[in-house]
C-alpha cells in the first residue's frame, strides 16, 4: 500500500473512531456540560473515565479517631439580608424548596429534613486549594429527598442553588442517588456551623470541596442544563473551575 | 558526556522518540507552569491524612498565597488563577500518559530500553570510571551511547519518578480514592501523596536543568538537531 493511501485509511479510521467514541459517550452520559473550549479534550476524558472507573464506589470513610480538631472553613461571599433574617430566628423558617422534573414539588423546613431517614458519614473535605479535614457529617441523604418528591425518570442531573450570591452547582444522576451524597444538618455531633454551611449544606464526598456547597436553599431535577446560568452546568465554570470536581 | 564541544558519533534518535520527547517537552513545561499555580493557592505541605491553615505544617514554601485565607505572613494576596491551571494540568497530565504509554510499548517492542538504556555492566568501578572521566574532565570516550550514570538517570525518571508522580497526582482525586483507597493509604494519606508530589516534581526540575546543563555542554545545536532530525553527525554508528 502506498503512504498516502495508508496516511488516508489511517486518517479516516481515527476519525472514524473519533466520532464513535463521542457518540457512546454521550448516549451513556459521559459528556459533562461544560467540556467546550481549549480544555475540552482534558475535560471530557477525565469526566468520561472517572465516570467509568466510579461507579458505586463510596468515598473514603474515617474512624471517628481520625476527626480533624481543626476543621477549616474558607470564607464566603455575602449571605444577603434573607439570610441574616433566617439566621436571626435560629432557622426555624428555614426552607428547602424541590422542583423541576419532580412529581410533588416540596417546601421542606429543617424539622421535615430531620423527620427524614438521616445518613451518617466520617469524611474529607479535600479543597482543590489542596487542604483537607475530616468531620462526622449527618444529614439527609438527596436520594430519599428525590425519593419523597417523586423524581420523574426522565431527570438526569440535580441544581442545586445557595443564599450564597451568584453560587449554584449540579451533579448528575450517578452522584445525585450515590448514597454518600447527603444534605447536611449537623457536623461533629452539633448542628452544622454557619461558617460551614451551615444550616444546610450539600456533601458530594467523591468530588473537591466545592461541589459541598454551603447554605443550599433550592434543587431543581432536570434533564438538561442548558437553561440554567450560562448552561456550563454550575457557577464554577463560569470562573474557570470545571464543573465535574472527582480530581 | 565530557565537559566541552567535540566532534564524534552522536547518538541517532528513533522518529518515535524524537516525537514522544517533544510533546513531553510541551507536557512537562504546562505541568509545572500550572502546577506552580496551584501550589501558590496553598504553599504548605503537611504529612499524613489531613492539613489546612489551623494545622501546623511539614513545611511551607516562603511566598505570598493566590488566598487571603492562608497564613503566608506576608501582606499580600496574589491572583487566583488556579481554574485554568487545573484545567490545563489535567489536560497536559492526560497527554503526558498517552505519550508515555505509546513511549513505554514502542521502547519494549523495539529493545529501545534494553539497548540503549539498560546498563550493559552495573558496577562501581563502572559508576567510578564515568565519575573520574568527568572530574578529570577528560572526553567521551564512547560519545555515540549513554554512559552508566545516564542510564540509570534516565531509567529513574521513566520507570521510577513518572510512575510514582502520577501515583502521587491520582492519590489527591477524591473519586480515585473511593476506587482504590489504598492507592492513597500506601503512601501514608492524602497530604502525604500531596507532599511526594511536590518532592516528584522537584527531582523532575532537577532532572531537567541537569539534562539542558549536558546539552549545552555538549554541543547544543548538534544535540538539538539530533533530537529534532535524527541526524547523528557521522554515518558510522557504533554496533550495539
Amino acid at each position: 500500500m502506498n503512504p498516502a493511501r495508508r496516511r488516508f485509511l489511517f486518517a479516516g479510521a481515527a476519525a472514524a473512531g473519533l466520532t464513535a467514541a463521542v457518540e457512546l459517550a454521550r448516549r451513556f452520559d459521559l459528556v459533562a456540560p461544560d467540556s467546550s473550549g481549549l480544555y475540552a479534550p482534558g475535560t471530557a476524558l477525565t469526566y468520561a473515565a472517572q465516570r467509568l472507573l466510579t461507579t458505586g464506589a463510596r468515598a473514603r470513610e474515617f474512624s471517628r479517631e481520625q476527626i480533624s480538631a481543626k476543621p477549616f472553613a474558607n470564607p464566603v461571599g455575602p449571605l444577603g439580608a434573607d439570610f441574616a433574617r433566617l439566621q436571626a430566628g435560629s432557622f426555624r423558617d428555614w426552607k428547602l424548596t424541590v422542583d423541576g422534573m419532580v412529581a410533588h414539588p416540596l417546601s421542606l423546613t429543617l424539622a421535615d429534613l430531620r423527620a427524614l431517614p438521616a445518613g451518617r458519614q466520617v469524611t474529607e473535605v479535600v479543597c482543590e486549594e489542596g487542604w483537607s479535614y475530616i468531620a462526622e457529617w449527618i444529614g439527609t441523604p438527596l436520594h430519599e429527598i428525590l425519593r419523597t418528591a417523586g423524581t420523574l425518570p426522565q431527570a438526569r442531573y440535580v441544581v442545586y442553588y445557595s443564599h450564597e450570591e451568584g453560587w449554584w452547582d449540579s451533579i448528575d444522576r450517578a452522584d445525585a442517588l450515590h448514597p454518600q451524597t447527603i444534605l447536611t444538618w449537623a457536623m461533629n455531633g452539633a448542628d452544622l456551623p454557619v461558617p460551614f454551611g451551615g444550616p444546610l449544606r450539600m456533601r458530594v464526598p467523591r468530588q473537591l470541596g466545592y461541589k459541598s456547597t454551603k447554605y443550599v436553599n433550592r434543587l431543581t431535577a432536570t434533564d438538561n442544563l442548558k437553561g440554567f446560568g450560562k448552561g456550563l452546568g454550575s457557577a464554577s465554570p463560569e470562573f474557570g473551575y470545571s464543573w465535574y470536581a472527582g480530581i | 558526556m565530557s565537559g566541552a564541544a567535540h566532534p564524534g558519533p552522536l547518538p541517532r534518535h528513533p522518529l518515535l522518540v524524537r516525537i514522544t520527547h517533544w510533546i513531553t517537552v510541551l507536557a512537562f513545561g504546562a505541568l509545572l507552569l500550572s502546577g506552580i499555580e496551584i501550589l501558590i493557592s496553598h504553599p504548605r505541605f503537611y504529612w499524613g491524612e489531613t492539613g489546612n491553615s489551623g494545622t501546623t505544617p511539614l513545611f511551607q514554601i516562603p511566598i505570598p498565597s493566590s488566598r487571603a485565607s492562608v497564613p503566608t505572613g506576608y501582606n499580600y494576596v496574589l491572583p487566583d488563577q488556579n481554574g485554568w491551571s487545573r484545567s490545563l494540568h489535567f489536560q497536559a497530565a492526560w497527554a503526558a500518559v498517552f505519550t508515555g504509554l505509546v513511549y513505554l510499548l514502542a521502547g519494549i517492542a523495539t529493545r529501545h530500553f534494553r539497548r540503549r538504556l539498560l546498563p550493559e555492566s552495573l558496577s562501581w568501578s563502572a559508576i567510578q570510571a564515568v565519575l573520574a572521566q568527568h572530574l578529570r574532565r577528560q572526553p567521551d570516550p564512547d560519545p555515540g551511547s549513554y554512559n552508566v550514570l545516564q542510564r540509570l538517570t534516565y531509567l529513574a525518571v521513566v520507570f521510577l519518578v513518572f510512575p510514582l508522580i502520577i501515583w502521587t497526582g491520582l492519590a489527591l482525586s477524591p473519586a480515585i480514592g473511593a476506587v482504590l483507597p489504598s492507592s492513597v493509604e500506601l503512601l501514608g494519606g492524602r497530604q502525604s501523596a500531596r507532599t511526594l508530589h511536590f518532592f516528584l516534581s522537584a527531582a523532575l526540575v532537577l532532572f531537567f536543568f541537569v539534562h539542558i546543563a549536558m546539552v549545552v555542554l555538549s554541543g547544543f545545536r548538534a544535540r538539538m538537531r539530533a533530537m529534532i532530525t535524527g541526524a547523528g553527525t557521522t554515518p558510522q554508528e557504533r554496533p550495539q
